[in-house]
């Protein structure tokens, strides 16, 4: 009896190490699905009815580039997270939906170099809810964008 | 005692077991083998050896006949965006590293004692004195005068036999809207874009200081983005693979669906002929009609034909968006002989299939035969990048194919863009 409590006791161990081996080893794939799921519970968190029409505006307009993640794509479309374009001046992010962008933009150390079309066809309430979602998302955390401080940037371009 | 002797055994057993596949090395004619093809999936009795982890972002890559590794980088290490690679002890790996010169570009090449290499907006021309691994470095600008831009910049380019260079011109917009991807904006018409861009441009490869506009001639026209481009002379001429339309869904909302954006126009594989007219901006290849349809910004409703009735068809339709980053024509002895002369194709993987699941990442093979395609059927060749499977955003790979190079042995070289990882692959089954 003793012995093959040991022998169990062995084998759990055993099994302890494949277990830790195992973990050790897997390719980092499933590591990418955590990640996934962080950002979507943080999200969850302020989905009010504006958060989510400037979601809609945002997959309509703006997810074919920055994707659904907001990391954009390398070398090309710049991410819209962590950077000094989405969470800094207000006024120079209205800009750039108003006036679209181009040349090379540096964020993070990467160089970034498809340009951006106008959006100014859209109402401002669209940039300002757009804008809002763009800064409360993707693990962003910065105020919202008003209607008034679009029409304020708008006014000055024309 | 006993037991625990035996359970030292196991303990050693499971973790021998459970980690061997990231530990052992085999070797192949000297070459230390990734023991699983470093996760990538590859035809049977094709091995793989890991040159470098990574040289920075690459672009194309080049192998020189003495075995030397040349990468084109898009962004600057140590400050510098072109590196040479050197296996000084035959294992594949590249021991000796040197980064020189200083601009951010695409194409990369050797011709002869010549190490041509092009940034956004020329091409420049090296000179080896002898077997040493950087040339020298007193460069000649070989073709300058093209236009700066920030969209589809990349000058790939490609050597016939007879003393050309020819260099790749992507167009400046997605599809020569009147506004810069702006949604139900029309089309320019004529597309004034075509005059200096959106075609392959042929030059004098031995002439120093020439101009696109003055020296050039446009080989072919009406190519949105071909930056990946080879000369087969087994199969009589250039060849090139471009970058199909973006954005029919959010251009015009309402009559394209995600999904209808996501597959419908094709990555266009073509035998480019002077003269040629593939079509674009006015017409786009819908890869499941296999035929040019008129572009929306041009009147076309996914049906109507109209213009297009006239321009050269591809030879294959590939998937959408996958995007084309190199050609290379398959001309070892190494591989088995169905391979020879066949194309093989680097696709980076896409990004404007979002929202649907991004797809593409991996390099193809497409067989010719008798100086022509052998089917219209094409097959993977390097699949399984890290990162690739189910993800909808673009920068969750962790590898992305982009360059291609054959070495002196026949071995293929693979370049990736993300961190600039460099794999060899081999066949063994001779």
């Amino acid at each position: 009896m003793k012995l093959f409590l040991r022998n169990t006791r062995c084998r759990i161990l055993c099994m302890g190490f494949v277990m830790f081996f195992i973990a050790g080893c897997r390719n980092e794939n499933s590591k990418i699905h955590s990640t996934d799921i962080t950002v979507e519970k943080k999200n969850a968190k302020i989905e009010t009815p504006e958060y989510l029409e400037g979601k809609k505006y945002f997959n309509q307009y703006c997810m074919a580039c920055h994707m659904q993640d907001g990391m954009g794509v390398p070398g090309m479309n710049p991410p819209l997270v962590k950077t000094s374009w989405v969470l800094g001046d207000k006024a120079r992010l209205i800009g750039v939906v108003l006036n679209g962008l181009s040349g090379d933009i540096e964020i993070n150390g990467e160089l970034y170099s498809n340009s951006m079309g106008s959006f100014a066809t859209l109402e401002d309430k669209e940039i300002a809810l757009v804008l809002s979602y763009v800064r409360q998302s993707f693990g962003n955390d910065a105020g919202p964008v008003t209607q008034e401080e679009v029409a304020k940037v708008r006014a000055s371009i024309k | 005692m006993k037991s625990y002797l035996l359970v030292a055994v196991i303990l050693f057993v499971v973790f021998f077991n459970s980690c061997n596949n990231y530990s052992k090395q085999d070797v192949f004619h000297g070459l230390n083998l990734d023991p699983v093809n470093d996760s990538l999936t590859l035809p049977g009795n094709f091995g793989l050896v890991v040159v470098s982890e990574g040289v920075g972002k690459a672009r194309h890559i080049y192998v020189r006949d003495n075995g030397d590794i040349y990468v084109n980088l898009e962004s600057k290490v140590e400050d510098s965006s072109l590196v040479a690679l050197r296996d000084t002890n035959g294992d594949g790996w590249a021991e000796d590293v040197k980064y020189f010169d200083n601009y951010r570009g695409t194409g990369i090449a050797i011709d002869g004692n010549y190490l041509y290499a092009s940034s956004r907006t020329e091409v420049f021309r090296y000179t080896f004195d002898g077997n040493e691994l950087l040339p020298n470095l007193n460069k000649d600008t070989l073709i300058s005068g093209f236009e700066a831009k920030s969209n589809h910049h990349p000058k790939g380019f490609t050597f016939d036999k007879l003393g050309h260079i020819y260099v790749n011109v992507g167009s400046p917009s997605n599809a020569c809207m009147e506004q810069f991807r702006t949604p139900n904006s029309l089309g320019k018409d004529p597309c004034p874009e075509l005059e200096f861009n959106a075609g392959i441009w042929k030059f004098n490869k031995n002439k120093i200081n020439q101009t696109q506009q003055i020296d050039g001639i446009k080989y072919a026209t009406g190519i949105r983005n071909a930056m990946a481009l080879d000369w087969s002379e087994a199969n009589g001429g250039l060849y090139a693979i471009s970058h199909g339309r973006d954005q029919l869904n959010t251009l015009w909302p309402g009559q394209w669906t995600d999904e209808e954006n996501a597959e419908l126009p094709s990555e266009e594989f073509f035998k480019v002929d002077e003269g040629d007219d593939f079509g674009w901006p006015y017409c786009y290849h819908d890869r499941f009609q296999n035929k040019k349809v008129l572009a929306p910004e041009y009147g076309g409703d996914g049906k109507i034909i109209g213009r297009c009735e006239d321009v050269k068809e591809p030879l294959i339709g590939f998937p959408a968006h996958w995007a084309p980053m190199d050609l290379l024509f398959y001309t070892g002895d190494m591989f088995p002989e169905r391979y020879k002369n066949g194309a093989f194709i680097a696709f980076h993987g896409s990004w404007n299939r979002a929202p649907l699941e991004q797809k593409g990442h991996r390099v193809v093979f497409v067989p010719f035969k008798d100086g022509k395609l052998a089917t219209d059927k094409w097959e993977d060749f390097a699949v399984g990048f890290p990162h690739t499977e189910h993800v909808t955003g673009s920068s969750r790979p962790k590898y992305r194919p982009i360059g291609l190079a054959q070495g002196p042995d026949g071995s293929l070289y693979i370049a990736d863009s993300r961190v600039g990882k460099i794999w060899r692959i081999i066949y063994m089954g001779k």
